[in-house]
């Protein structure tokens, strides 16, 4: 078969998926459900694996596939096809989402072993994968902007999944609505490269821009900035970005997959897929290397002192892919690519564990109340140390190369992108120190009560409450379940982690400067247009810029280790000291706020204005009511000419009849 | 003979006709000035065809004649039920049409 074909499976096994396990939510039994979509995603996985096989046997410029499978619309102008795009970018793309989605699908099998939804997040899930494939597969604008909504709504049904809670329901509203802005952005931004070129298929599209525009032509920039705000929006990057850490509401899995491994690197890969427009528009792609830069310093500052575990991790997602978006925008694109693989395999794996942490902890998500559950957990605390020390760039795991990687292209574009740089490298420094401090402080130190007894072989329990709020939980729908599982009780999670921790550990290696290069050499046809793809650093300066991301990596950790370690308390002496600093950072640098005062707050107005004045005033008080109130009026008129006298009949009778005799005799006289 | 006295004949014999509806209370008596209406019509009618020279007026009286028993048939009709039910013979009280 050819790759094409592969390709199509690859899309149709998650659908399939989602079709068989909803439909059928009546008759699959226990957990059947989580076994039918795990093995929907592993053989798209498969298919996957294939379809790279196939394009592997291809001749090295003929690696661009398009396959239709019919018209999905047909206009005077323009013909959208349901087509897929089969071309190393896409095929790596399918391989990194599928493969790890099958793994936390194993991984959900058992975390939501005793969830009361469980059939219902399984066909979610799949969904999910759906919609990522299609956006990764898309050939055109069209199908780009069908997966991106669909991946927006499968990340709102998934956060909201426990939808009793209010802070869960909350947080999907928050999400979707800061996504559908990221969708109109898109929807505006194909529009106008429609405006200019009068296609909207890619190939047509790239090959047209160089012809239709001059170098940074206002259209194109304003096309391009656009793009990016859908970007920003899927990828959670400032101003955009105060839904990640609210989706932490959603199951684990959840996090680990959409808002960390796949989803949110979507914005990634539309940069890197847009690659011809950027490189036109350097304007543009300036803009975006500006805000990637400034998202991955705030990010990892406010991880520094958010307490609940979860949101940690998401904040470093966001300063992680804050890394790959300055990546792709300064165009290096196989190190943003790299580096958003990588992240997969970590990131996910850090959420897996975090999972089993959350339910050895019954559900409780402050760091305050961990601490000394490495002995109780050993399979996790190796996993999720494994997974941190990628995420600290620690020396040879993967994350060490991949991050790297981006500053050192960063650093060789010179001028003012050494300052985007040094940014990174300052980000790199919070980065070590925040991952061990989840680490130290969950693992190490005093175990707390749960750990004593999980050690005696008890799993903690809880009342069934919000962790957020402390309200009581509705026990049918919106809570994880009565049962918490634990990866050294599962084999599933294990299996799911343990994969992934050796993936963090070596998929480094892909891509060791003047060593190996597999990834670069593999992307290669994908971005042959670019002129920057053999603008390579030198080997030596992406040497030297290996030893300072590890001299980096190991005084963050190091000064973690005294802050936690040697010193427990000092954080706390330093939090009191500078109190001013430490509340900014943990409240997030006041965006929520800034978004309540001047969004949330005037629309909330606008909208109670609306209500009161233009609705029930104007609409119903004076459009509707009016016309009411005039009929009223005639028909009361007419009413009290119908005494229900016979003789008053027959002399307004009368007194008409002789009206028109009057009228008749004087028009005819 | 003028035509001109038989229809102030005939507009006499409506205007009492009018009067007796107008101001009688007993619908035996409104049904009776209601046929003198009618007749004062016919004698125009049978006047004014005369005057003209065809039949169309006389058999139009024909018709009306038609009508008149007819109505009279269903108003005497009327009478006679109402007055079985024991509801007052009073065109007066009769006012359960009142909007």
């Amino acid at each position: 078969m050819s790759a094409t074909s592969w390709g199509w499976l690859v899309l149709l096994f998650p659908l399939a998926g989602t079709l068989v396990i909803s439909l059928g939510w009546r008759v699959w039994p226990g957990r059947a459900p989580g076994v039918i979509g795990s093995a929907a995603i592993g053989l798209s996985f498969v298919s996957a694996v294939l379809m790279l096989l196939e394009l592997l046997d291809r001749p090295h410029d003929s690696r661009s596939l398009v396959d239709s499978a019919y018209t999905y619309a047909s206009t005077g102008g323009f013909d959208a096809d349901m087509a897929i795009l089969v071309d190393p970018l896409s095929v790596l793309m399918c391989l990194v989402v599928s493969g790890v989605s099958f793994l936390i699908h194993v991984y959900s099998v058992a975390y939501m072993k005793s969830d009361r939804g469980y059939t219902r997040f399984f066909a979610y899930l799949n969904f999910f994968v759906f919609s990522m494939l299609l956006l990764v597969l898309a050939a055109n604008f069209v199908i780009l902007i069908v997966g991106w909504a669909f991946v927006g709504a499968a990340s709102y049904l998934l956060i909201s999944f426990w939808y009793r809670r209010r802070t869960a329901t909350a947080a999907g509203i928050k999400a979707f609505v800061i996504n559908v802005i990221g969708d109109v952005g898109l929807v505006i931004g194909a529009f106008l490269l429609f405006d200019a070129t009068g296609a909207l298929d890619y190939a047509t599209v790239f090959e047209q821009t160089p012809r239709v525009f001059a170098t940074n032509d206002g259209q194109l920039v304003a096309a391009c900035l656009m793009l990016l705000v859908g970007a920003f929006a899927k990828s959670a990057q400032i101003p955009l970005h105060t839904w990640l850490p609210d989706a932490m509401e959603g199951p684990t899995p959840v996090s680990a997959l959409i808002h960390a491994a796949t989803m949110v690197t979507a914005g990634v890969y539309l940069i890197a897929r847009m690659h011809p427009l950027f490189e036109q528009a350097p304007a543009a792609a300036d803009v975006s290397a500006v805000i990637g830069a400034t998202t991955l310093f705030v990010a990892a500052t406010i991880a520094l002192v958010v307490t609940d575990l979860k949101r940690v991790i998401a904040y470093s997602t966001m300063s992680q892919i804050g890394y790959m978006v300055l990546g792709v925008s300064v165009f290096a694109y196989s190190a943003g690519m790299f580096h958003l693989m990588t992240h997969a395999f970590f990131k996910a794996l850090l959420f897996m564990g975090a999972g089993s942490v959350i339910a050895a902890m019954a559900n409780e998500q402050s760091l305050d109340k961990m601490g000394g559950l490495r002995k109780a957990m050993p399979f996790t605390y190796v996993t999720f140390t494994i997974g941190a020390l990628a995420l600290a760039a620690f020396p040879l795991t993967a994350g060490f190369f991949s991050k790297d990687e981006i500053l050192a292209y960063t650093l060789n574009r010179g001028g003012a992108y050494t300052i985007l740089a040094v940014v990174g490298y300052v980000a790199a420094l919070l980065t070590a120190f925040y991952a061990f401090r989840m680490v130290f402080r969950v693992f190490h130190g005093e175990p707390c009560p749960e750990a004593r007894e999980l050690e005696q072989g008890h799993l903690a329990h809880s009342d069934p409450v919000n962790p957020a709020t402390g309200e009581p939980e509705d026990v049918e729908v919106g809570y994880p379940g009565p049962e918490h599982h634990i990866a050294e009780r599962e084999w599933p999670m294990k299996a799911a982690m343990a994969p992934l921790a050796l993936l963090a550990l070596v998929a480094g290696f892909l891509q060791v400067p003047g060593v190996t290069d597999v990834l670069e050499k593999f992307l290669e046809p994908t971005f042959e247009s670019s002129h920057y793809v053999h603008e390579h650093p030198s080997d030596s300066s992406e040497y030297i810029g290996l030893v300072i991301g590890a001299v980096i990596s190991l005084a963050g950790i190091a000064v973690a280790a005294f802050v936690y370690l040697r010193r427990p308390g000092v954080t706390k002496h330093l939090a009191e000291r500078y109190r001013g600093v430490h509340d900014f950072l943990a409240n997030k640098w006041y965006f929520d706020e800034l978004y309540e005062l001047t969004v949330v707050r005037p629309f909330a107005a606008a909208g109670r204005f609306g209500r009161t004045v233009i609705e029930s005033a104007f609409i119903q008080g004076f459009l509707v009511g009016g016309t009411v109130r005039l009929v009223q009026a005639g028909s009361s008129f007419a009413r009290s000419i119908q005494t229900g006298e016979l003789r008053a009949y027959a002399a307004l009778l009368l007194m008409g009849v002789g009206g028109l005799v009057l009228y008749f005799l004087i028009v005819a006289s | 003979m003028d035509i001109a006295w038989f229809v102030v004949l005939s507009a006499f014999i409506f205007c009492i006709g009018a009067a007796g509806v107008m101001t009688r209370r007993s619908p035996l008596v409104v049904l009776l000035c209601l046929e003198l209406m009618l007749n004062a019509g016919n004698l125009a009618l049978i006047a004014f065809s005369k005057m003209v020279g065809n039949q169309e007026g006389q058999v139009f009286a024909l018709i009306v004649m038609v009508v008149a028993a007819c109505e009279v048939v269903i108003g005497l009709g009327i009478i006679v039920a109402m007055y079985r039910r024991r509801v007052p013979i009073d065109v007066d009280a009769l006012s359960e049409l009142r909007g």
